[in-house]
């Protein structure tokens, strides 16, 4: 008898955990990067520097700060980064699966740490200032995946959110300066938000576009007119009227009390109104989410639109409505940009962070607390590549701006793992 | 004085373009009672079902419920009055708990939040009364397909539904599972609620039923009281002639093993291991059955088989080749025969005109093209007679395979999969949803086919069809073969037994 079977070549019926091959990948990744760090900073800095912390007394001059560190620059990284890359290598041999996310975020942060430490080799650098900064620059990346998660979760994409803060920011703006208050301005930026995003909601809720095309049109959109608005308005208006402008960027709001804290005071409680709102917006969106009857029927029709309509929720009305609520939240995240971090209008001012926001959106898996994680973890570069600008540092500055996006990238490449979106986004949903 | 019915239904009509899906139908629901609605696929139960549950408005004829004539445009009104429905696939939100799911669109709240605890004591309330259990804080994604149906009962239940639709209930259970539901069934009507159940299994609905509606091409061609009804007479009316229940075939004679399975380790698409070391050898000349629940990894082990899922550990061989990483055309070279299990998906393309789709596996060669040239002729001539020979009811050859029937569709496959010289045909689910007359005709080719050497490896969760057609009986559970059973010590019972994973003794991974 011709029986030609050869032996299998693996062991039978060996059981093959998932994602061997991703534990192993992400640990690798982390050893090679501990490597690089290592050896980049014993070739380029001289072992005997100092790299020192300082931790400010609110309220005090700076030159009596709290607490003030120093760390042996190349001490402190041959210790940090090779205890990460221990950790790696276990990950790698072990292939813990479970631990991959808290892994590259912990890999990232201490990547950012270890630059910090390689830029302030033989200075000082404070440390609270680069943290206040981290949250401050989060604010429109976690506002702008906040409304990205409020349509996701209910079956929209909504890649609009970048051209959505792009005429946020501009309308705002124009209303600020004209009217003289900034508080009118963010007003008329989340209105203006709200209208843009009724216009994707028109398109792809009621005329069932191809949302991708809708949000793109929305985008390239906001390009085109707010470029328009401030060659044929803004810059006319600033001209004539320069000394008579009385409106200025929202004011930072010390909190009594809370702002005096050590450490915190400066992180959190110092800081201007829309960064407030935005830390808020966190917790309140997380409970609405996830405690409410809007939260629970929003989950509902992003995942079984058909089972939610058999239990009588009108599907569309709600994704519309949605929709809109969001674009509030994007056009929020809009006047953070020309009322809050400046009072300016430039062309294309919002720089990708509503993209960069859908990607914080999916860092934290459609979760509101993930999301601002993944956000907090974007603006630790963009703060990062700000702060050490004004050292001598043997990078490239323009390597430096590109960390944030570099960031992004590594983590959407998939080494955190391939996040499972709301089943029903993306499809328009029709009865029967 | 006669009792008032719950549910009557008067001369309903509903036309769809060119199909008369129901027919002046009328029939009544008592208080308390079982009604069971018989029909092939295509009869008009579905669509009379939507109608009661408001998802289609009636053309003529009218609903009343306790004597009252009603109007029930949406579901919603549908539930207000009364009436639940568990479709044949479940609404479930698969990411929500079970509580989440049951009180979804009718939430019990303290001030802006879901009151998640009074919540979970209505439901452990109902659950109670009726002897449904369900964990209320589980995911329903991680329930097992015989307890998300309860949840779905529960639904109804939680909205106060007096009468309950069960559409195809026991198509996707064990037959433990099943048994389990029976007494669920009987347990709400002796609380006084009513059901009507529908199904195309004569057993089931002889077992459970107080009454029986047949219906055909819309129309209802009698009732029946399943105390003096047989499977036989039954099949008969609901097909409209004498039916052959069985197949006829003789023994089998066995030739060579033509498909070798070893060890095969193969993964899900959410990367889980679905398929756990299997083993199985299918020789020339017998049918080799798998039964088995849904989602034990029958279909992941069929798509490694046909070179559509990358193996992962172990090997397939065909005809003594070794094909765990041949391309599928390079398999269906070698001689194989498929039929998926997703006819719609992965069968045909509905688009395409039915002469079209019977060529799909042979389009590229010699009859049908020369070098870069599809030759129409030849392609139209096999259409018009693999149509006559296999009896396709079909307006045109150009007619596209999506406006047939299913039973017509599938005919188009196995035509397509037939008309060429084959040694393996791996047939899965080859006759779901499709009415009698076409399940006759396909498990007459199969067995054909068998008589004339080839291997055939049947995937089947109708333990009737694994059981009527099979020479051996392998049953799978979890990714694994739990045992391999000559036809003639595979009885339902064992079979049942082992599809819940109830083993004697551990025999998983040994050659079949």
């Amino acid at each position: 008898m011709q029986n030609t079977i050869s032996q299998p070549q693996l062991q039978a019926g060996a059981n093959v955990p998932r994602g061997v091959s991703r534990a192993r990948i992400v640990g690798i990744i982390g050893v090679v990067v501990a490597a690089l760090l290592i050896s980049a900073v014993v070739l380029r800095v001289d072992a005997t520097k100092f790299s020192t912390l300082n931790i400010p007394q609110p309220g005090a001059p700076p030159n009596q700060p709290l607490a003030r560190i120093p760390l042996p620059t190349v001490a402190t990284v041959i210790v940090l980064q090779g205890l990460l890359g221990l950790v790696g290598l276990y990950i790698a041999l072990r292939q813990r699966m479970q631990w991959i996310t808290l892994y590259v975020s912990t890999m990232i942060g201490l990547a950012f740490f270890t630059i910090l430490l390689w830029a302030v080799a033989g200075s000082s650098v404070d440390l609270v200032d680069v943290l206040a900064r981290v949250v401050r620059l989060a604010t429109p990346i976690t506002l702008g995946a906040l409304a990205g998660l409020i349509c996701e979760r209910s079956g929209v994409v909504n890649i609009a959110i970048e051209g959505t803060m792009l005429f946020g920011a501009c309308i705002g703006f124009i209303v600020a300066m004209v009217s003289g208050s900034t508080t009118l301005g963010v007003l008329a930026a989340m209105l203006t938000g709200s209208l843009v995003s009724a216009l994707h909601a028109v398109l792809s809720v009621n005329f069932k576009v191809d949302q991708i095309i809708s949000g793109t049109v929305i985008n390239l959109l906001a390009v085109g007119v707010t470029g328009y608005l401030r060659g044929s308005f803004i810059i006319g208006y600033e001209q004539r009227n320069g000394a008579d402008i009385t409106a200025q960027a929202l004011p930072v709001l010390r909190i009594p009390g809370l702002s005096q804290i050590p450490v915190l005071g400066p992180i959190f409680f110092s800081h201007q109104p829309i960064t407030y709102i935005m830390l808020i917006l966190v917790f309140a969106i997380n409970l609405l989410l996830f405690r409410t009857v809007w939260g629970l029927r929003t989950r509902a029709i992003g995942e079984h639109p058909k089972a939610a309509d058999t239990v009588g929720i009108q599907v569309n009305r709600m994704r519309f409505w949605n929709v809109v609520a969001s674009g509030l939240i994007s056009g929020l995240a809009g006047a953070w940009f020309s009322l809050e971090s400046t009072f300016r209008f430039d062309d294309v001012m919002t720089n990708g962070r509503g993209f960069i926001a859908l990607a914080a959106m999916i860092f934290g898996k459609w979760t509101p607390l993930g999301a601002f994680g993944g956000a907090l973890l974007f603006s630790s570069a963009d703060a990062l590549q700000i702060k050490i600008q004004g050292f001598n540092f043997g990078l490239p500055r323009q390597f430096l701006q590109m960390l944030p996006y570099l960031v992004t990238l590594v983590v959407l490449a998939g080494i955190i793992g391939r996040a499972r979106p709301p089943a029903a986004v993306g499809q328009p949903y029709e009865k029967g | 004085m006669q009792q008032q019915p719950t549910l009557e239904v008067r001369e309903i009509t509903k036309r769809f373009p060119g199909v008369l899906a129901n027919d002046h139908i009328s029939f009544t629901l008592m208080q308390g009672e079982i009604h069971a609605f018989l029909g092939e696929n295509g009869a008009g139960k579905s669509t009379l079902m939507n109608i009661l549950y408001g998802l289609y408005a009636p053309d003529e004829g009218e609903i009343l419920i306790n004597g009252q004539p009603v109007t029930i445009r949406n579901s919603a009104d549908a539930i207000a009055r009364g009436i639940g429905m568990v479709h044949q696939e479940f609404a479930l939100v698969d990411t929500l708990t079970v509580a989440e799911n049951i009180m979804l669109g009718t939430e019990i709240t303290s001030g802006p939040l879901v009151d998640e605890r009074r919540a979970n004591e209505r439901i452990a309330q109902l659950s109670q009364e009726y002897g449904l259990q369900v964990p209320p804080d589980a995911l329903v994604q991680d329930l097992p397909v015989g307890v998300q149906q309860r949840v779905e009962i529960l639904k109804a239940l939680y909205r106060n539904a007096e009468m309950l639709i069960l559409d195809e209930p026991t198509a996707v259970l064990t037959p433990q599972e099943a048994e389990d539901l029976f007494r669920v069934m009987r347990s709400l009507v002796e609380r006084g609620k009513s059901i009507i159940f529908i199904s195309h299994k004569l057993k089931e609905v002889l077992r459970i039923a107080d009454r029986i509606t047949v219906l055909r091409r819309g129309k209802v061609v009698g009732s029946a009281n399943p105390r003096e009804s047989t499977e036989q007479t039954l099949a008969s009316m609901m097909v409209g002639r004498d039916v052959v229940l069985t197949v006829d075939k003789d023994a089998a004679q066995p030739g060579q093993a033509v498909l070798e399975v070893r060890d095969l380790v193969v993964l899900d698409d959410r990367h889980q291991v679905a398929v756990d070391g299997v083993s199985l050898d299918v020789r020339a000349g017998e049918v080799l059955g798998i039964a088995g629940v849904q989602g034990n990894g029958q279909t992941e082990l069929v798509e490694a088989i046909n070179g559509l899922r990358p193996v992962i550990n172990g090997m397939v061989c065909i005809v003594g080749q070794n094909t765990s990483t041949a391309a599928p055309r390079a398999i269906n070279e070698l001689g194989v025969a498929y039929i998926p299990e997703d006819r719609k998906g992965t069968g045909l393309v509905l688009a395409y005109p039915i002469a079209d789709n019977l060529v799909l596996s042979t389009y590229y060669r010699s009859p049908f093209a020369k070098g870069m040239r599809i030759l129409a002729n030849t392609i139209e001539e096999q259409a018009r007679k693999l149509v006559k020979e296999f009896d396709i009811r079909t307006p045109s050859i150009w007619t596209s395979a999506g406006a047939l029937s299913g039973g017509n569709q599938q005919k188009i496959i196995v035509a397509r999969e037939f008309s060429r010289q084959i040694k393996l045909l791996v047939a899965s689910q080859p006759t779901r949803g499709i009415d009698v007359g076409s399940i006759e005709f396909i498990h007459r080719s199969i067995i054909e086919q068998r008589d004339e050497g080839v291997a055939v490896l049947l995937v089947s969760a109708e333990l009737d069809e694994v059981l009527a057609l099979s020479d051996r009986i392998a049953v799978m559970y979890k990714g694994r073969i739990l045992a391999v059973l000559p036809r003639a010590e595979a009885s339902r019972d064992r079979l049942g037994l082992l599809m819940a994973g109830i083993t004697e003794e551990p025999t998983h991974g040994r050659p079949a």
